[in-house]
């Protein structure tokens, strides 16, 4: 059984109506968080053009609402796993820009010391847990997580991230029967940003309500605005709320839109500039908080523009930090190999 | 006329087993598909039917008994108007064996062929002297398989410690495609003796995230062959996340299973995986031979932080060694045993290799040629160290594997061989592997397509020119 608690999210516009059980505080802080990721990955975007960071770089820059909105309905101690697009979600759960800008770069400071690079970040501490460069891998492994927490007894839910690319993979299904099977508190979250790298969504599906799916196994779950951050904690709240209640996993697919290509070496020649500055206009997510935040005389201008100097200060002092950040020692080449 | 109903193979390795109970008593007439007897297996307790019609005759094999060795006359079966006592002696009557079709383990429809003679396994010779004894000397030691040493260590590992379990398919109610956890769900629980579908991905990755989550699972493939629908799971999750993550998050788990050649099985349940995983930094990789090194490793396996690949074997599985009786037994990795000391070569093998490795040096020593056999037990780390040793005193090295020639464990072993002992040797290092094929059905196929005990001993022929 499936319930359909599809909240249909064509265009909701910006401006429409009151706020929602949302404290002034609380929308501060999701503006803050997000305008975070996102300064994060120009600087990001910025230090791979100057060959400071290597290899792939997938930027979260359109899609911020979706981790921060989820993240406000997580509670301390619940867990998260990701794909290789992970930088926002590394910040959204409190991990230091330092520690992240610096594994980018390589270097000692580094959440992995430098030997797992933008695709591969983990933090114990902050129950994140990758950081996946698998397409998909990070599924199960998160049914997993939710799997060890139902045998400790511990109440505590997972957060499973993946693509509407990933959504392809049998193993999504594989741990779908299994979450399904053994009541795993995870929510699987399909951050449908509408494009697998260059294919999109109408080119490798027919089957293009991706929650939908979840009902071949009785799942229940919804779609999400992902461009509308108090949709997505709403949406988030409900989801946790079924997890702890020890009735199994929840599906939410989350419609975003990333602004960057797939990776730093993406052209984007699969969609139109005016495609992607529509949404940049009538849907950015940061915009759409700032928006809430002036039209509720909630903050100023002036505050505003003093918060956005603060995060250019955190993200200004997390490149410099990754710039003079020692590369590992040569010694590091044969540690952590085995325990 | 009057035919024999011999005891029907009912596994792929099955060579004897024990007749229950007869459903069938003499003079009954009995039609095709009838159920004549039970008869336990190794692994479970197997239907076994009637294919040809007529009357059950004379009942040679009186139920309860065991060790019923595969193809022994079993009764006889009268044709229309024959009476018993023109039954022929077992010994005279047609041996027309009694194809038995039910399915195996793994839903293998199996057969005994028609004419096979079978073949017993090599039967290891008994080692002249452990030189590196795993247990003090005096110890008290208890006859036991390998299958009941497996589900004893995992057994006492999940008494010791309540994060470690056991998942995979049919380890539960089944009690275990292969036996190996048989019992296990009655003392542990469905908490923590799981079954799951069959779904190797998938749950290969549940598991690997469940170590993440602070759990120590054991996750039985029904084969190796299997694990390859997990394997992304097995190098790129589980091997690698300690070094990504710049140690701080391990990877604590047992991939377990049988692995290689059973008997029979085909090309795609029949690959020896030691020479992949043995490959891959982050893994432990082991390959017990006998019942004690089951044991052992196995307790060293679960108590590892790291993922362990442990590599069994279908045929070795009900074969019977003396194990320690010891509160806490258990073999390090990366601990070679010399399991028959020799000067004049030495044979480096493991896992069911030994049996070939251990045979052909006792037959070797009929002709005054000393073998020394190592039983590498670990893969990675590998016990280098010991094999080099011998070599510099036997001066000469074959090694055995049942694995494929290109990239094998020993391409390895001889290449280390030269690089740390070339001017030990007196000849080149041989590699003895598997043919350079897929695994044949046909039985006089697959017998060539292993390494052979006149290859072995062809082999020490050759490097030590005698």
């Amino acid at each position: 059984m499936a319930t359909a608690t599809a909240a249909q999210a064509e265009t909701p516009s910006p401006e429409s109506g009151a706020i929602p059980n949302v404290s002034k505080d609380e929308l501060l802080k999701f503006y803050r968080e997000m305008l975070l990721i996102r300064r994060f990955e120009e600087k990001a975007g910025q230090l791979y053009g100057m060959g400071l960071i290597g290899g792939f770089c997938h930027l979260y820059i359109g899609q911020e609402a979706v981790v921060v909105g989820l993240e406000a309905a997580a509670e301390e101690g619940d867990k998260r796993v990701t794909s290789y697009r992970d930088h926002g979600h590394m910040l959204a759960c409190g991990m230091e820009a330092r520690g992240v800008m610096a594994e980018l770069t390589g270097r000692s400071g580094g959440y992995s010391r430098g030997k797992g690079g933008s695709m591969h970040m983990f933090s114990k501490e902050r129950h994140f847990y990758g950081g996946h460069g698998i397409v998909a891998a990070q599924v199960p492994i998160g049914a997993g997580l939710a799997f060890a927490d139902r045998y400790l007894g511990n109440g505590r839910v997972t957060f499973a991230y993946f693509g509407d690319g990933a959504a392809n993979q049998g193993q999504v299904y594989e741990s779908y029967n299994m979450a399904q099977l053994w009541s795993l508190p995870v929510v699987f979250v399909i951050e449908n940003n509408q494009y697998a790298m260059g294919t999109s969504v109408k080119r490798s599906t027919m089957s293009r309500t991706y929650w939908e799916r979840g009902a071949a196994y009785g799942i229940s779950g919804e779609e999400v605005d992902g461009m509308d951050v108090l949709a997505v904690k709403a949406a988030g709240e409900r989801a946790v709320a079924h997890c702890r209640s020890g009735a199994g996993p929840y599906i939410l697919e989350v419609k975003t839109y990333r602004y960057r290509g797939h990776s730093m070496s993406d052209p984007a020649k699969y969609r139109t500039r005016e495609e992607v500055q529509k949404m940049k206009e009538e849907r950015d997510p940061i915009e759409h908080v700032r928006a809430l935040l002036l039209t509720g005389n909630h903050a100023t201008e002036d505050e505003l523009k003093a918060i956005d100097r603060e995060i250019k200060e955190i993200v200004n002092d997390s490149a410099e930090f990754a710039k003079e950040s020692p590369e590992p020692d040569v010694a590091e080449l044969w540690t952590d190999v085995v325990a | 006329m009057a035919t024999n109903i011999l005891m029907p193979a009912l596994s792929p390795t099955m060579e004897e087993g024990t007749l229950a109970r007869w459903l069938k008593k003499e003079g009954d007439a009995v039609k095709s598909g009838d159920i004549l007897a039970e008869i336990e297996t190794d692994k479970a307790t197997m239907e076994f039917e009637a294919v040809d019609e007529g009357t059950l005759g004379r009942i040679l094999v009186p139920e309860g008994t065991e060790g019923v060795k595969v193809n022994a006359p079993i009764a006889v079966l009268l044709a229309e108007g024959e009476d018993a006592s023109a039954a022929p002696a077992p010994a005279q009557a047609d041996t027309t064996p009694m194809p038995a079709v039910l399915a195996g383990p793994e839903g293998k429809t199996e057969a005994t062929a028609g004419d096979a003679t079978p073949t017993p396994a090599p039967i290891p010779a008994e080692p002249k002297a452990p030189v590196t004894p795993d247990y003090p000397e005096g110890t008290a030691t208890r006859t036991m398989t390998v299958r009941e040493a497996l589900r004893e260590a995992m057994s006492e590992e999940m008494r010791r410690d309540e994060t470690v379990f056991l998942m995979g398919e049919e380890v539960g109610e089944y009690q275990g495609a292969y036996k190996i956890s048989q019992g296990m769900l009655d003392e542990f629980g469905a908490k923590r003796v799981i079954d799951t579908p069959i779904t190797e991905h998938g749950f290969a990755g549940i598991a690997v995230g469940a170590a993440f989550g602070g759990l120590r699972p054991i996750v039985e493939f029904m084969t190796f062959n299997f694990a390859m629908q997990a394997i992304d799971h097995l190098i790129n999750s589980a091997a690698k996340t300690l070094y990504m993550s710049g140690g701080q998050m391990g990877c604590p788990i047992v991939f377990r299973g049988p692995n290689g050649a059973a008997a029979r099985v085909g090309a795609q349940h029949s690959q020896d995986y030691a020479a992949w995983y043995m490959q891959v930094p982050g893994l432990k990789v082991v390959m017990p031979y006998s019942a004690a090194d089951a044991k052992g490793l196995m307790k060293t396996a679960i108590r590892d932080p790291n993922p362990v690949i442990f590599l069994e074997n279908e045929i070795l599985y009900g074969r019977s060694f003396e194990v320690p009786e010891m509160d806490e037994f258990t073999i390090p990795f990366g601990k070679a045993k010399i399991e028959r000391a020799g000067s004049d070569v030495t044979l480096v093998s493991f896992g069911i290799g030994m049996t070939y490795a251990l045979q052909a040096a006792e037959e070797l020593a009929k002709d005054g040629i000393d073998a020394e056999v190592i039983n590498l037990r670990s893969l990675r780390p590998m016990d280098l160290p010991t094999v080099i040793e011998s070599v510099k005193k036997t001066n000469r090295c074959v090694t055995i594997e049942e694995g494929w020639p290109q990239g094998s464990v020993g391409n390895y072993i001889g290449s280390q061989i030269m690089q740390q002992a070339f001017d030990h040797l007196d000849a080149p290092v041989i590699s003895l592997t598997g043919k350079d094929v897929p695994m044949p059905y046909a039985a006089n196929l697959e017998k060539l397509a292993l390494v052979t005990v006149p290859e072995v001993i062809e082999a020490v022929r050759h490097v030590t020119y005698r």
